[in-house]
Protein backbone atom coordinates (compact mmCIF):
# COMPACT_ATOMS: atom_id res chain seq x y z
CA UNK A 1 0.00 0.00 0.00
CA UNK A 2 2.51 2.18 1.28
CA UNK A 3 5.01 1.67 -1.96
CA UNK A 4 1.76 2.04 -4.27
CA UNK A 5 1.55 5.26 -2.65
CA UNK A 6 4.99 6.38 -3.31
CA UNK A 7 4.90 5.24 -7.16
CA UNK A 8 1.30 7.15 -7.59
CA UNK A 9 2.95 10.06 -6.92
CA UNK A 10 6.11 9.83 -9.07
CA UNK A 11 3.41 9.35 -11.78
CA UNK A 12 3.06 13.21 -11.04
CA UNK A 13 6.11 14.22 -11.68
CA UNK A 14 7.23 11.85 -14.30
CA UNK A 15 6.65 13.27 -17.30
CA UNK A 16 7.88 16.70 -16.06
CA UNK A 17 11.40 14.88 -14.85
CA UNK A 18 11.28 13.12 -18.38
CA UNK A 19 11.07 16.40 -20.36
CA UNK A 20 13.31 17.99 -18.03
CA UNK A 21 15.93 15.37 -18.16
CA UNK A 22 15.99 14.53 -21.82
CA UNK A 23 15.57 18.47 -23.14
CA UNK A 24 17.37 20.37 -20.60
CA UNK A 25 20.07 18.00 -18.31
CA UNK A 26 21.34 16.38 -21.02
CA UNK A 27 22.54 19.21 -23.52
CA UNK A 28 23.17 20.85 -20.11
CA UNK A 29 26.02 18.14 -20.02
CA UNK A 30 26.47 17.70 -23.72
CA UNK A 31 27.74 21.81 -24.10
CA UNK A 32 30.42 21.05 -21.38
CA UNK A 33 31.42 17.99 -23.28
CA UNK A 34 31.16 19.27 -26.86
CA UNK A 35 33.35 22.74 -25.60
CA UNK A 36 36.43 20.46 -25.08
CA UNK A 37 35.93 19.24 -29.16
CA UNK A 38 36.67 20.34 -32.52
CA UNK A 39 33.57 19.37 -34.54
CA UNK A 40 31.06 19.94 -37.34
CA UNK A 41 28.30 18.34 -36.34
CA UNK A 42 27.47 15.92 -38.71
CA UNK A 43 30.86 13.66 -38.62
CA UNK A 44 30.83 10.72 -36.13
CA UNK A 45 34.35 11.75 -35.20
CA UNK A 46 34.99 14.72 -32.82
CA UNK A 47 38.86 15.67 -32.40
CA UNK A 48 39.59 16.31 -28.82
CA UNK A 49 41.48 19.49 -28.14
CA UNK A 50 41.32 19.79 -24.41
CA UNK A 51 41.21 23.53 -23.61
CA UNK A 52 42.28 24.52 -26.79
CA UNK A 53 38.99 26.28 -27.73
CA UNK A 54 38.62 28.27 -24.56
CA UNK A 55 42.28 29.47 -25.11
CA UNK A 56 41.10 30.62 -28.91
CA UNK A 57 38.03 32.38 -27.42
CA UNK A 58 40.02 34.88 -24.84
CA UNK A 59 43.44 35.28 -27.01
CA UNK A 60 42.58 35.16 -30.62
CA UNK A 61 38.81 35.13 -31.17
CA UNK A 62 38.59 39.28 -31.57
CA UNK A 63 35.50 39.73 -33.21
CA UNK A 64 34.04 37.41 -30.21
CA UNK A 65 35.32 40.37 -27.41
CA UNK A 66 34.47 43.21 -29.62
CA UNK A 67 30.59 41.86 -29.77
CA UNK A 68 31.00 41.60 -26.13
CA UNK A 69 32.06 45.00 -25.86
CA UNK A 70 28.80 46.37 -27.49
CA UNK A 71 26.36 44.09 -25.94
CA UNK A 72 28.00 46.11 -22.92
CA UNK A 73 27.46 49.15 -24.90
CA UNK A 74 23.90 48.40 -24.99
CA UNK A 75 23.49 46.91 -21.68
CA UNK A 76 24.74 50.56 -20.48
CA UNK A 77 21.92 52.53 -22.62
CA UNK A 78 19.58 49.79 -21.23
CA UNK A 79 20.59 50.65 -17.55
CA UNK A 80 20.31 54.25 -18.01
CA UNK A 81 18.23 55.87 -20.91
CA UNK A 82 15.65 53.02 -20.62
CA UNK A 83 15.80 52.75 -17.22
CA UNK A 84 15.31 56.40 -16.59
CA UNK A 85 12.60 56.54 -18.70
CA UNK A 86 10.91 53.31 -17.15
CA UNK A 87 11.26 55.42 -13.52
CA UNK A 88 10.17 58.74 -14.55
CA UNK A 89 7.14 56.80 -16.20
CA UNK A 90 6.20 55.30 -13.17
CA UNK A 91 6.22 57.89 -11.23
CA UNK A 92 4.30 60.23 -12.97
CA UNK A 93 1.28 57.27 -13.36
CA UNK A 94 1.79 56.78 -9.52
CA UNK A 95 -0.66 59.71 -8.65
CA UNK A 96 -4.64 60.06 -8.91
CA UNK A 97 -4.21 60.63 -12.45
CA UNK A 98 -6.77 60.40 -15.59
CA UNK A 99 -5.50 57.37 -17.87
CA UNK A 100 -3.73 55.57 -15.71
CA UNK A 101 -4.80 52.26 -17.19
CA UNK A 102 -4.47 53.04 -20.56
CA UNK A 103 -0.89 54.27 -20.30
CA UNK A 104 -0.18 51.16 -18.29
CA UNK A 105 -1.25 48.79 -21.30
CA UNK A 106 0.61 51.10 -23.72
CA UNK A 107 3.76 51.24 -22.75
CA UNK A 108 3.63 47.60 -22.03
CA UNK A 109 3.06 46.54 -25.80
CA UNK A 110 6.54 46.78 -27.15
CA UNK A 111 7.31 43.68 -24.49
CA UNK A 112 4.33 41.72 -25.77
CA UNK A 113 5.45 42.00 -29.45
CA UNK A 114 7.93 39.70 -31.00
CA UNK A 115 11.28 41.09 -31.49
CA UNK A 116 10.83 40.22 -35.53
CA UNK A 117 7.78 42.02 -35.90
CA UNK A 118 9.52 44.73 -33.78
CA UNK A 119 12.92 44.37 -35.47
CA UNK A 120 11.64 44.64 -38.98
CA UNK A 121 9.02 47.33 -38.43
CA UNK A 122 11.56 49.59 -37.65
CA UNK A 123 14.16 48.53 -40.04
CA UNK A 124 11.70 50.35 -42.47
CA UNK A 125 10.84 53.49 -40.80
CA UNK A 126 14.87 53.90 -39.91
CA UNK A 127 15.61 52.54 -43.50
CA UNK A 128 18.30 54.59 -45.12
CA UNK A 129 16.60 55.61 -48.50
CA UNK A 130 13.05 55.42 -48.21
CA UNK A 131 12.44 55.16 -43.99
CA UNK A 132 9.83 57.53 -42.39
CA UNK A 133 12.80 59.13 -40.37
CA UNK A 134 14.83 60.44 -42.86
CA UNK A 135 11.60 61.46 -44.67
CA UNK A 136 10.37 63.26 -41.81
CA UNK A 137 13.38 64.93 -41.52
CA UNK A 138 14.06 66.01 -44.78
CA UNK A 139 10.75 68.03 -44.71
CA UNK A 140 11.77 69.49 -41.14
CA UNK A 141 14.31 71.12 -42.94
CA UNK A 142 16.91 68.67 -41.13
CA UNK A 143 18.50 66.69 -44.18
CA UNK A 144 21.89 67.36 -42.62
CA UNK A 145 20.93 64.50 -39.64
CA UNK A 146 19.14 61.79 -42.27
CA UNK A 147 21.37 59.08 -42.51
CA UNK A 148 22.10 55.19 -43.15
CA UNK A 149 20.65 54.72 -39.35
CA UNK A 150 21.63 50.57 -39.50
CA UNK A 151 24.38 50.41 -42.77
CA UNK A 152 26.15 53.58 -41.17
CA UNK A 153 29.39 52.16 -38.52
CA UNK A 154 28.68 54.94 -36.81
CA UNK A 155 25.41 54.97 -35.83
CA UNK A 156 24.37 51.30 -36.01
CA UNK A 157 25.20 50.11 -32.66
CA UNK A 158 23.22 53.03 -30.87
CA UNK A 159 20.38 52.84 -33.00
CA UNK A 160 19.77 49.09 -31.81
CA UNK A 161 20.54 50.09 -28.61
CA UNK A 162 17.59 52.64 -28.85
CA UNK A 163 15.18 50.11 -30.62
CA UNK A 164 16.09 47.92 -27.63
CA UNK A 165 15.16 50.38 -25.10
CA UNK A 166 11.86 51.31 -26.44
CA UNK A 167 11.19 47.37 -27.02
CA UNK A 168 12.21 46.99 -23.14
CA UNK A 169 11.31 49.99 -21.21
CA UNK A 170 7.99 48.57 -19.87
CA UNK A 171 9.02 45.68 -17.95
CA UNK A 172 10.85 48.35 -16.23
CA UNK A 173 8.00 50.64 -15.78
CA UNK A 174 5.38 48.04 -14.45
CA UNK A 175 8.13 47.11 -11.89
CA UNK A 176 8.41 50.69 -10.47
CA UNK A 177 5.21 51.32 -10.82
CA UNK A 178 4.37 48.28 -8.62
CA UNK A 179 7.02 49.09 -6.14
CA UNK A 180 6.29 52.64 -6.07
CA UNK A 181 2.42 51.79 -5.03
CA UNK A 182 3.74 50.04 -1.83
CA UNK A 183 4.61 53.18 -0.49
CA UNK A 184 2.83 54.26 2.42
CA UNK A 185 0.59 57.42 1.30
CA UNK A 186 1.17 58.62 5.05
CA UNK A 187 4.71 58.75 4.89
CA UNK A 188 4.09 61.84 1.82
CA UNK A 189 1.49 63.16 4.20
CA UNK A 190 3.52 63.47 7.34
CA UNK A 191 6.73 64.93 5.09
CA UNK A 192 4.20 67.46 4.08
CA UNK A 193 3.19 68.21 7.92
CA UNK A 194 6.51 68.88 8.38
CA UNK A 195 6.54 71.49 5.54
CA UNK A 196 8.86 69.51 3.03
CA UNK A 197 7.95 70.01 -0.97
CA UNK A 198 7.92 67.74 -3.55
CA UNK A 199 11.28 67.76 -3.85
CA UNK A 200 12.45 66.99 -0.71
CA UNK A 201 9.57 63.92 -0.55
CA UNK A 202 11.36 62.47 -4.04
CA UNK A 203 14.47 62.83 -2.70
CA UNK A 204 14.60 61.99 0.99
CA UNK A 205 11.12 59.23 0.35
CA UNK A 206 10.99 58.17 -3.04
CA UNK A 207 14.31 57.67 -3.97
CA UNK A 208 15.90 55.28 -0.82
CA UNK A 209 12.70 53.51 -0.36
CA UNK A 210 13.04 52.29 -4.53
CA UNK A 211 16.50 51.60 -4.55
CA UNK A 212 16.16 47.52 -3.60
CA UNK A 213 13.41 47.86 -6.78
CA UNK A 214 16.29 49.62 -8.80
CA UNK A 215 18.62 47.08 -8.07
CA UNK A 216 15.95 44.51 -9.00
CA UNK A 217 15.28 46.34 -12.31
CA UNK A 218 19.05 46.46 -13.18
CA UNK A 219 19.75 42.91 -12.61
CA UNK A 220 17.13 41.77 -15.20
CA UNK A 221 18.05 44.35 -17.45
CA UNK A 222 21.64 43.07 -17.36
CA UNK A 223 20.71 39.44 -17.93
CA UNK A 224 18.18 40.31 -20.48
CA UNK A 225 19.97 43.02 -22.47
CA UNK A 226 23.59 40.87 -22.84
CA UNK A 227 21.44 38.16 -23.95
CA UNK A 228 19.39 40.02 -26.52
CA UNK A 229 20.42 39.06 -30.30
CA UNK A 230 16.89 38.61 -32.14
CA UNK A 231 16.02 41.66 -32.49
CA UNK A 232 19.37 42.81 -33.80
CA UNK A 233 18.92 39.89 -36.28
CA UNK A 234 16.07 41.11 -37.48
CA UNK A 235 17.71 44.92 -37.94
CA UNK A 236 20.95 44.61 -39.11
CA UNK A 237 21.99 40.76 -39.02
CA UNK A 238 24.80 41.79 -37.01
CA UNK A 239 25.98 43.87 -39.34
CA UNK A 240 27.51 46.68 -40.74
CA UNK A 241 30.63 44.96 -40.69
CA UNK A 242 30.47 43.24 -37.25
CA UNK A 243 29.49 46.01 -35.75
CA UNK A 244 26.10 45.05 -34.31
CA UNK A 245 27.54 41.86 -33.13
CA UNK A 246 26.41 40.48 -29.76
CA UNK A 247 27.52 37.27 -28.17
CA UNK A 248 24.94 35.05 -28.97
CA UNK A 249 24.77 35.74 -32.54
CA UNK A 250 28.13 34.64 -32.55
CA UNK A 251 27.34 31.44 -30.74
CA UNK A 252 24.86 31.04 -33.50
CA UNK A 253 27.28 31.61 -36.35
CA UNK A 254 29.57 29.53 -34.82
CA UNK A 255 27.29 27.13 -35.33
CA UNK A 256 25.50 27.56 -38.39
CA UNK A 257 27.96 29.44 -40.24
CA UNK A 258 31.49 27.81 -39.72
CA UNK A 259 30.05 24.30 -38.59
CA UNK A 260 32.05 24.76 -35.13
CA UNK A 261 29.90 23.22 -32.39
CA UNK A 262 32.42 22.58 -30.10
CA UNK A 263 33.73 26.29 -30.54
CA UNK A 264 29.87 27.65 -30.14
CA UNK A 265 29.62 25.42 -27.21
CA UNK A 266 32.74 26.87 -25.46
CA UNK A 267 31.82 30.59 -26.63
CA UNK A 268 28.58 29.66 -24.37
CA UNK A 269 29.91 28.17 -20.98
CA UNK A 270 32.39 31.35 -21.82
CA UNK A 271 29.52 33.70 -21.63
CA UNK A 272 27.70 31.83 -19.05
CA UNK A 273 30.60 32.53 -16.83
CA UNK A 274 30.59 36.17 -17.31
CA UNK A 275 26.80 36.57 -16.74
CA UNK A 276 26.62 34.30 -13.75
CA UNK A 277 29.85 36.58 -12.19
CA UNK A 278 27.93 39.85 -13.20
CA UNK A 279 24.51 38.56 -11.55
CA UNK A 280 26.08 37.41 -8.34
CA UNK A 281 28.22 40.63 -8.12
CA UNK A 282 24.81 42.74 -8.19
CA UNK A 283 23.11 40.28 -5.94
CA UNK A 284 25.56 40.70 -3.42
CA UNK A 285 25.32 44.06 -3.86
CA UNK A 286 21.50 43.93 -3.48
CA UNK A 287 22.12 42.33 -0.52
CA UNK A 288 24.28 45.10 0.90
CA UNK A 289 21.86 47.78 0.04
CA UNK A 290 18.92 45.92 1.49
CA UNK A 291 21.39 45.93 4.91
CA UNK A 292 22.39 49.77 4.93
CA UNK B 1 -8.58 82.44 -1.93
CA UNK B 2 -5.83 84.17 -3.61
CA UNK B 3 -3.45 81.31 -2.48
CA UNK B 4 -5.33 78.44 -3.08
CA UNK B 5 -6.26 79.54 -7.11
CA UNK B 6 -2.43 79.74 -7.25
CA UNK B 7 -2.06 75.75 -5.88
CA UNK B 8 -5.28 75.66 -8.25
CA UNK B 9 -3.38 76.56 -11.37
CA UNK B 10 0.34 75.19 -10.09
CA UNK B 11 -1.60 72.02 -9.98
CA UNK B 12 -3.16 71.93 -13.28
CA UNK B 13 0.06 72.99 -15.04
CA UNK B 14 1.94 70.21 -13.69
CA UNK B 15 -0.77 67.72 -14.57
CA UNK B 16 -0.74 68.74 -17.64
CA UNK B 17 2.96 68.64 -17.91
CA UNK B 18 2.91 64.61 -16.67
CA UNK B 19 -0.28 63.86 -19.39
CA UNK B 20 2.07 65.59 -22.16
CA UNK B 21 4.91 63.38 -21.54
CA UNK B 22 3.01 60.32 -20.78
CA UNK B 23 1.03 60.67 -24.15
CA UNK B 24 4.31 62.02 -26.08
CA UNK B 25 5.38 58.28 -24.70
CA UNK B 26 2.53 56.56 -25.86
CA UNK B 27 2.24 57.86 -29.19
CA UNK B 28 5.79 56.52 -29.61
CA UNK B 29 4.67 52.94 -28.55
CA UNK B 30 1.61 53.20 -31.04
CA UNK B 31 2.94 54.98 -33.89
CA UNK B 32 5.36 52.26 -35.21
CA UNK B 33 2.34 49.76 -35.31
CA UNK B 34 0.29 52.47 -37.19
CA UNK B 35 3.19 52.74 -40.05
CA UNK B 36 3.53 49.08 -40.10
CA UNK B 37 -0.33 48.53 -40.72
CA UNK B 38 -0.63 52.02 -43.09
CA UNK B 39 2.45 50.49 -45.35
CA UNK B 40 0.77 47.43 -45.56
CA UNK B 41 -2.25 48.64 -47.48
CA UNK B 42 0.29 50.46 -49.99
CA UNK B 43 1.20 48.86 -53.48
CA UNK B 44 4.98 48.17 -54.31
CA UNK B 45 4.74 50.99 -56.59
CA UNK B 46 3.55 54.04 -53.54
CA UNK B 47 4.81 52.80 -51.03
CA UNK B 48 8.35 54.22 -51.48
CA UNK B 49 7.07 57.92 -52.03
CA UNK B 50 3.84 57.90 -50.34
CA UNK B 51 4.38 58.39 -46.17
CA UNK B 52 0.71 59.15 -45.38
CA UNK B 53 -0.57 57.34 -42.81
CA UNK B 54 -4.83 56.69 -44.05
CA UNK B 55 -3.50 55.89 -47.67
CA UNK B 56 -6.42 57.17 -50.14
CA UNK B 57 -6.46 53.57 -51.78
CA UNK B 58 -6.10 51.05 -48.97
CA UNK B 59 -5.00 48.16 -50.80
CA UNK B 60 -6.41 44.78 -48.58
CA UNK B 61 -5.52 42.58 -51.23
CA UNK B 62 -2.10 42.55 -50.03
CA UNK B 63 -3.44 40.47 -47.04
CA UNK B 64 -4.80 38.04 -49.50
CA UNK B 65 -1.68 38.19 -51.60
CA UNK B 66 0.58 37.70 -48.62
CA UNK B 67 -1.70 34.82 -46.81
CA UNK B 68 -1.62 32.86 -49.74
CA UNK B 69 1.37 33.88 -52.08
CA UNK B 70 3.51 34.50 -49.26
CA UNK B 71 2.14 31.69 -47.56
CA UNK B 72 1.20 33.40 -44.46
CA UNK B 73 -1.54 31.65 -44.07
CA UNK B 74 0.29 28.27 -43.50
CA UNK B 75 2.62 29.88 -41.41
CA UNK B 76 -0.36 31.64 -39.04
CA UNK B 77 -1.66 27.69 -38.47
CA UNK B 78 1.35 26.34 -37.90
CA UNK B 79 1.91 29.02 -35.34
CA UNK B 80 -1.63 28.26 -33.80
CA UNK B 81 -0.85 24.62 -34.16
CA UNK B 82 2.52 25.19 -32.23
CA UNK B 83 0.82 27.29 -29.61
CA UNK B 84 -2.15 25.79 -28.42
CA UNK B 85 -0.05 22.22 -28.34
CA UNK B 86 2.95 23.31 -25.98
CA UNK B 87 0.37 25.78 -23.99
CA UNK B 88 -1.71 22.42 -23.22
CA UNK B 89 1.57 20.53 -23.03
CA UNK B 90 2.93 22.75 -19.95
CA UNK B 91 -0.51 22.97 -18.39
CA UNK B 92 -1.21 19.54 -17.60
CA UNK B 93 2.86 18.77 -16.99
CA UNK B 94 3.52 22.13 -14.85
CA UNK B 95 0.50 21.31 -12.85
CA UNK B 96 0.72 17.80 -12.09
CA UNK B 97 4.23 18.20 -10.82
CA UNK B 98 3.40 21.63 -9.08
CA UNK B 99 0.39 19.62 -7.63
CA UNK B 100 2.56 16.55 -5.97
CA UNK B 101 5.52 19.13 -5.18
CA UNK B 102 3.37 20.48 -3.02
CA UNK B 103 1.06 17.72 -1.46
CA UNK B 104 2.95 14.91 -1.55
CA UNK B 105 6.27 12.96 0.12
CA UNK B 106 7.92 11.34 -1.89
CA UNK B 107 12.24 10.59 -1.78
CA UNK B 108 14.06 13.00 -3.82
CA UNK B 109 10.91 15.43 -3.85
CA UNK B 110 13.15 18.60 -2.65
CA UNK B 111 15.96 17.48 -4.75
CA UNK B 112 13.95 17.75 -7.92
CA UNK B 113 12.01 20.90 -7.45
CA UNK B 114 15.44 22.54 -6.20
CA UNK B 115 16.83 21.15 -10.20
CA UNK B 116 13.79 22.82 -11.85
CA UNK B 117 14.35 25.99 -9.64
CA UNK B 118 18.53 26.28 -10.52
CA UNK B 119 17.06 25.48 -14.25
CA UNK B 120 15.34 29.24 -13.83
CA UNK B 121 18.45 31.15 -12.58
CA UNK B 122 21.48 29.62 -14.55
CA UNK B 123 21.99 31.34 -18.01
CA UNK B 124 22.92 28.47 -20.52
CA UNK B 125 23.13 31.36 -23.42
CA UNK B 126 23.70 29.24 -26.61
CA UNK B 127 21.63 25.89 -25.44
CA UNK B 128 20.36 25.46 -28.59
CA UNK B 129 23.60 24.15 -30.08
CA UNK B 130 23.23 20.94 -27.92
CA UNK B 131 20.07 21.17 -28.48
CA UNK B 132 20.14 20.73 -32.16
CA UNK B 133 22.59 18.08 -31.75
CA UNK B 134 20.10 15.92 -29.44
CA UNK B 135 17.05 16.50 -31.72
CA UNK B 136 19.27 15.16 -34.44
CA UNK B 137 20.31 11.82 -32.51
CA UNK B 138 16.76 11.18 -31.69
CA UNK B 139 15.40 11.97 -34.95
CA UNK B 140 13.11 15.25 -34.03
CA UNK B 141 14.96 17.70 -36.03
CA UNK B 142 12.66 18.94 -38.64
CA UNK B 143 9.68 17.86 -37.22
CA UNK B 144 6.62 19.31 -35.27
CA UNK B 145 6.92 17.11 -32.33
CA UNK B 146 10.72 17.72 -31.60
CA UNK B 147 9.91 21.53 -31.30
CA UNK B 148 6.53 20.89 -29.29
CA UNK B 149 8.71 19.22 -26.73
CA UNK B 150 11.24 21.59 -26.63
CA UNK B 151 9.02 24.38 -26.12
CA UNK B 152 7.07 22.54 -23.39
CA UNK B 153 10.69 22.11 -21.16
CA UNK B 154 11.29 26.28 -22.02
CA UNK B 155 8.18 26.49 -19.89
CA UNK B 156 8.63 24.32 -17.54
CA UNK B 157 10.25 25.49 -14.79
CA UNK B 158 8.47 29.06 -14.57
CA UNK B 159 4.95 27.66 -14.36
CA UNK B 160 5.50 24.56 -11.90
CA UNK B 161 7.11 27.70 -9.57
CA UNK B 162 3.73 29.99 -10.47
CA UNK B 163 1.50 26.64 -9.89
CA UNK B 164 3.32 25.17 -6.56
CA UNK B 165 3.30 28.58 -5.04
CA UNK B 166 -0.26 29.16 -6.02
CA UNK B 167 -0.88 25.01 -4.55
CA UNK B 168 1.48 26.24 -1.07
CA UNK B 169 -1.26 29.11 -0.39
CA UNK B 170 -4.67 26.96 -1.36
CA UNK B 171 -7.06 25.52 1.70
CA UNK B 172 -7.10 21.61 1.83
CA UNK B 173 -10.42 21.27 2.81
CA UNK B 174 -11.79 20.86 -0.19
CA UNK B 175 -9.04 17.63 -1.28
CA UNK B 176 -9.75 16.06 1.85
CA UNK B 177 -13.45 16.23 1.55
CA UNK B 178 -12.94 14.26 -1.98
CA UNK B 179 -10.42 12.64 -0.41
CA UNK B 180 -13.16 11.10 2.22
CA UNK B 181 -15.77 10.49 -0.66
CA UNK B 182 -13.48 8.43 -2.58
CA UNK B 183 -11.96 10.67 -5.29
CA UNK B 184 -8.47 9.11 -6.14
CA UNK B 185 -5.33 11.24 -6.60
CA UNK B 186 -5.31 11.85 -9.91
CA UNK B 187 -9.52 12.84 -9.84
CA UNK B 188 -8.41 15.23 -6.70
CA UNK B 189 -5.99 17.00 -9.02
CA UNK B 190 -8.24 17.18 -12.19
CA UNK B 191 -11.78 17.85 -10.32
CA UNK B 192 -10.71 20.05 -7.22
CA UNK B 193 -7.23 21.04 -7.67
CA UNK B 194 -7.51 22.49 -11.08
CA UNK B 195 -10.70 24.33 -10.91
CA UNK B 196 -9.60 26.07 -7.66
CA UNK B 197 -6.55 27.15 -9.85
CA UNK B 198 -8.23 29.23 -12.75
CA UNK B 199 -6.61 32.21 -11.92
CA UNK B 200 -2.82 31.38 -11.58
CA UNK B 201 -3.49 28.80 -14.17
CA UNK B 202 -4.62 32.36 -16.76
CA UNK B 203 -1.29 33.67 -15.92
CA UNK B 204 0.62 30.43 -17.30
CA UNK B 205 -1.64 30.43 -20.12
CA UNK B 206 -1.45 33.98 -21.42
CA UNK B 207 2.76 34.31 -20.61
CA UNK B 208 3.36 31.12 -22.36
CA UNK B 209 1.17 31.72 -25.29
CA UNK B 210 3.08 34.65 -25.79
CA UNK B 211 6.37 32.86 -25.61
CA UNK B 212 5.69 30.28 -27.62
CA UNK B 213 4.02 32.80 -30.52
CA UNK B 214 7.15 35.14 -29.99
CA UNK B 215 9.85 32.16 -30.27
CA UNK B 216 12.29 32.49 -32.50
CA UNK B 217 15.63 31.11 -32.37
CA UNK B 218 14.52 27.50 -31.59
CA UNK B 219 12.24 26.95 -34.47
CA UNK B 220 15.22 28.64 -36.96
CA UNK B 221 17.43 25.68 -36.03
CA UNK B 222 14.98 23.13 -35.80
CA UNK B 223 12.80 23.38 -38.98
CA UNK B 224 14.35 23.41 -42.45
CA UNK B 225 11.20 23.07 -44.67
CA UNK B 226 9.23 26.00 -45.16
CA UNK B 227 5.70 24.04 -44.40
CA UNK B 228 6.76 23.31 -40.66
CA UNK B 229 7.66 26.59 -40.05
CA UNK B 230 5.84 29.52 -37.79
CA UNK B 231 5.16 32.89 -38.23
CA UNK B 232 8.30 34.53 -36.66
CA UNK B 233 10.81 32.18 -38.67
CA UNK B 234 8.77 31.91 -42.17
CA UNK B 235 8.79 36.55 -41.42
CA UNK B 236 12.95 36.96 -41.69
CA UNK B 237 13.15 33.95 -44.58
CA UNK B 238 10.31 36.42 -46.80
CA UNK B 239 12.60 39.36 -45.57
CA UNK B 240 15.42 37.51 -47.09
CA UNK B 241 14.23 36.56 -50.16
CA UNK B 242 11.97 39.56 -50.72
CA UNK B 243 13.66 42.09 -49.64
CA UNK B 244 12.01 44.90 -51.51
CA UNK B 245 8.49 43.72 -51.36
CA UNK B 246 7.03 45.87 -48.50
CA UNK B 247 3.68 45.63 -48.47
CA UNK B 248 3.47 41.66 -48.22
CA UNK B 249 5.79 42.08 -45.58
CA UNK B 250 4.16 44.52 -43.93
CA UNK B 251 1.07 42.54 -44.35
CA UNK B 252 2.67 39.56 -43.00
CA UNK B 253 3.73 41.46 -40.17
CA UNK B 254 0.44 42.56 -39.08
CA UNK B 255 -0.92 39.25 -39.35
CA UNK B 256 1.50 38.40 -36.66
CA UNK B 257 1.34 40.98 -34.38
CA UNK B 258 -2.41 41.43 -34.47
CA UNK B 259 -3.70 37.60 -32.50
CA UNK B 260 -0.92 38.99 -29.65
CA UNK B 261 -2.87 42.39 -29.53
CA UNK B 262 -5.51 40.87 -29.26
CA UNK B 263 -4.79 39.05 -26.42
CA UNK B 264 -3.09 41.05 -24.75
CA UNK B 265 -5.81 43.60 -24.63
CA UNK B 266 -8.64 40.78 -23.70
CA UNK B 267 -6.20 39.44 -20.73
CA UNK B 268 -4.01 42.54 -19.98
CA UNK B 269 -5.22 41.81 -15.85
CA UNK B 270 -3.55 38.50 -15.99
CA UNK B 271 -0.28 39.76 -17.66
CA UNK B 272 0.05 42.90 -15.71
CA UNK B 273 -0.57 41.16 -12.41
CA UNK B 274 1.70 38.46 -13.48
CA UNK B 275 5.20 41.11 -14.14
CA UNK B 276 4.33 42.38 -10.94
CA UNK B 277 3.92 39.32 -8.73
CA UNK B 278 6.99 37.55 -10.80
CA UNK B 279 9.16 40.65 -10.03
CA UNK B 280 8.33 41.06 -6.38
CA UNK B 281 9.03 36.98 -5.75
CA UNK B 282 12.60 37.30 -7.70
Amino acid sequence: MKLKDTLENYVFVLPAVLIFAIFYVIPFVWVFQLGLYEWDGILPTKIFLGLDNFKEIIFQDSIWWKSMWQAGYITLIALTFQNVLAFLLAWACDREIRLKNFYRVIFFLPPVLSEVVVGLVWQWILDGHYGLLNHWLMHLGLANFARNWLSDPSTALTTVAIVHSWKGFGWGFLIFLAGLQTIPRQLYEAARVDGANSWVCFRKITIPLMVPVAILVAILTVLGTMQAFVLIIAMTGGGPAYHTQVPVLRILASMRGSSRFGYACAQGISFGVILMAISFVQYRFSRKARYN
Amino acid sequence: MKASTYYGTKKVTVNLLIHLFLISIAITCIFPLIWMVASSLKTQETIFSDASLLPRNPHFENYYLAWQEGGFGRYFLNSIFYTVSVVLGIVVVSSLAAYAFSRFRFPGKNLLFVMFMAAMMIPIPGSFVPLYVLLNKLHLRNTSLGYILCMINVGLSTSIFLLKTFFDKMPKELEDAARIDGCSKLGIWWHVALPLAKPVLAVVVVFNALSVWNEYVLALIIFDSKPLMPLQVALMAFQGEFITRYPLLMAGLTITALPIIIVYILMQKYIIKGVTEGAIVG
